[in-house]
């Protein structure tokens, strides 16, 4: 099947050349963190996880989130779905294997990395989070790759791979709950030590997953001869939308929490984040930008009307992917870190270098998840549905 | 063929050493002599169950407070970084306030709110940078230290997340070309790898108190706390002490007692 990957339109080169070049700067900029060391990025010994961290984390989330498409589909028999679980899927294995490389490109020395192998240690969530996000894109490849090989043929995939699918649905929410015990298991770092963490990171996630979705499907209405569905669309825009107001009330939970104990440590964060402490405003901006993007998508998907019509459901879609990434890509990592365990306050903010780094990174998952789509839409331009998307019907191949 | 004498005398030497080195690798790789040996300790070396350190804030200036953190980052090879987004700090000077900010109070005289004292890493009981190490880079001693292999460490940094003390420093760069003088007893280390105090356990092994302990005039106390006679047990029994954030259950080995005594009041 990946040699239909070899065959494109002009657009398709100039895209993948695009992701090359983006791949390519940032490998450079990764050579230079190499020899010199994290010190050409922005973080500190008092803000010692940045942006590197927080895509780790935000990409964890959007693997996780294809459970919300594969659920509906395998275990409810959510028919019109069956065109776009392989979308999910195929998210789900670019987005672990971006999680992967964020953590490797913020070790101090990547080249030890399988000490976390020669030494195993249960107790530490770090190494329960590398065997479930490496049993996860196992399985995400396992099964989106040989449903899509059925598919082609013509055949229903065998009976053998649904204890697989069923076990992959298990597993996805368990990536992002072991991710947010690595935050909120921690004494002493205020912000993240909750409870309702692990809930929150699950709702944005199947908040910004769809909303991811959705963008990609409208593009590939546009592009591709392969149609998702416009009831598939709006039905992981209902998704989204429950999703989102469940995400900004757990935040109103965490806010009501600190402020009405009016506990110091509880609220500094808020705090520094919402209106900056002493003159430190560096994530005030963002801050506020996330809230006004949230603001924004609840009101176009909320309103049934804004809902249903394309341009304003991708202005939605678009606004909650990028407001969910402010706050968990970017100010959840800092503001734990912020004030420190001295109530100093030692800001951070992303460098030249480390920007090009995580974008070479978002360019090896762009590049991972156009290649497995120009496959998936090849094989799907050549399957018609029925009007359900319950039979599929194979045109005659040339 | 002659060989020449000097010839002969290489080839000889050569394959006696080899011979030799030969015969003493086996004796070393041969089952219990190794053990033995690894456990074969100078009689000398301090033993104990829990480590710890009371600080006498009273008995702490300028200048001890100076001279105990030079003796400690001379002997164990931190370099000088300037940038404090950078630096390396085994024991350093912070004020009251900052040390205990959860005894916040406005009524506290301003001396002692900005009174500079030695922090450290407590070497915590039930430490939380031990519980998430990935690689059991960070371990605990039976003698209650909180070490760091730093030839282990991946330099994921998840301690220093861990960490509520603020303890742990990370090699954000390559540290060597900034030790000012190296001492070539005790290891330097390499970018990317996290480190701390590690309570002096290269002293204990020959019979000597901590660097930090050895230069303080008696400011601070070093001790196993499991043993009821020692001297930070008798402090303890019989003085008021704190610990920075208690609350947390981490179980500090590191005890503060005279804060704010009547030489600051």
């Amino acid at each position: 099947m990946l040699e239909t990957a070899l065959k494109g339109s002009r657009t398709y080169w100039i895209w993948v050349i695009f992701l090359l070049g983006v791949i390519g700067a940032g490998f450079i900029s990764y050579l230079y963190q190499f020899s010199v060391g994290l010190g050409i990025t922005g973080m500190s010994r008092d803000v010692s996880w940045g942006l590197y961290i927080g895509q780790f984390t935000y990409l964890v989330g959007v693997a996780a989130s294809a459970v919300t498409i594969v659920l509906p589909y395998y275990l409810h028999n959510f028919k019109k779905y069956g065109r776009i679980a392989i979308l999910g899927e195929f998210v789900a294995v670019a987005s672990v294997i971006m999680c992967m490389l964020f953590i490797f490109v913020d070790l101090g020395q990547p080249l030890r990395v399988l000490n976390v192998l020669l030494h195993p240690t249960p107790n530490s969530v770090m190494f329960f989070d590398m065997v479930v996000l490496a049993g996860y894109l196992m399985l995400n490849i396992l099964c989106g790759w040989y449903v899509l090989g059925a598919e082609r043929k013509g055949v229903p995939p065998s009976a053998w791979i649904k204890p697989f699918i069923i076990l992959a649905i298990c597993w996805a929410p368990s990536i992002h709950i072991v991710t947010a015990f690595l935050y909120q298991g921690l004494p002493g770092r205020h912000y993240w030590l909750t409870a309702i963490m692990a809930a929150k990171f699950l709702s944005s996630a199947f908040a910004a997953g769809p909303s991811l979705l959705i963008v990609i499907s409208l593009i590939l209405r546009k592009f591709t001869k392969f149609d998702p569905g416009w009831e598939a669309i709006q039905t992981m825009a209902k998704t989204a939308t429950y999703f989102l107001i469940v995400t900004v009330a757990f935040y109103g939970f965490e806010v009501f929490t600190a402020f009405y104990s009016q506990i110091p440590g509880h609220m500094h964060p808020i705090k520094y984040l919402f209106v900056g402490i002493d003159g430190h405003t560096k994530l005030v901006p963002v801050m506020w930008t996330c809230v006004a993007l949230a603001a924004l998508a609840l009101i176009l998907f909320i309103n049934p009307k804004t809902r249903k019509k394309e341009s304003t459901l991708a202005v939605a879609a678009v606004a909650t992917f990028i407001s969910l990434w402010l706050e968990k890509g970017i100010s959840l990592v800092v503001g734990g870190f912020v004030p420190n365990p001295f109530e100093r306050v030692f800001e951070y903010w992303p460098t030249i270098p480390e920007v090009l780094i995580t974008l070479g990174v978002w360019g090896i998952g762009f590049f991972v998840l156009t290649i497995l789509y120009k496959v998936a839409i090849s094989v799907k331009e050549e399957a018609v549905f029925d009007k359900y998307g319950e039979k599929q019907i194979i045109t005659d191949k040339i | 063929m002659r060989i020449k004498r000097r010839e002969f005398l290489k080839t000889a030497g050569g394959a006696a050493l080899l011979g030799f080195g030969g015969i003493s690798a086996f004796k070393v790789l041969e089952r219990g002599r190794a053990e033995a040996s690894a456990v074969l300790r100078d009689p000398k070396a301090l033993t104990g169950k829990r480590w710890g350190i009371v600080v006498d804030v009273s008995k702490l200036n300028v200048e001890t407070m100076k001279k105990c953190m030079d003796a400690c980052h001379r002997e164990h090879n931190v370099p000088f970084i300037e940038n404090p987004k950078e630096e390396i700090k085994w024991i350093w000077k912070e004020t009251f306030e900052h040390s205990f900010p959860e005894t916040e109070d406005k009524y506290l005289a301003e001396e002692i709110k900005h009174m500079p004292l030695l922090v450290l890493c407590n070497h915590c009981d039930n430490p939380p940078c031990v519980r998430v190490c990935p690689t059991k880079a960070t371990f605990k001693r039976k003698d209650g230290i909180v070490m760091m292999d730093m030839h282990r460490c991946i330099g994921c940094r998840f301690c220093m997340a861990a960490c509520p003390y603020g303890a742990r420093s990370f090699n954000w760069r390559d540290p060597r070309p900034l030790i000012k003088e190296e001492n070539k007893e005790f290891p330097t280390r390499m970018k990317g790898v996290v480190e701390k105090c590690t309570l002096c356990y290269e002293r204990l092994d020959k019979g000597r108190e901590p660097a930090c302990v050895e230069a303080s005039d008696g400011a601070l106390v070093f001790g196993d706390l499991e043993d009821p006679n020692s001297e930070v047990r008798k402090i303890l029994g019989s003085r008021y002490s704190i610990r920075r954030k208690p609350e947390l259950g981490t179980l500090p080995s590191v005890y503060y007692i005279n804060v704010g005594g009547i030489e600051y009041a």
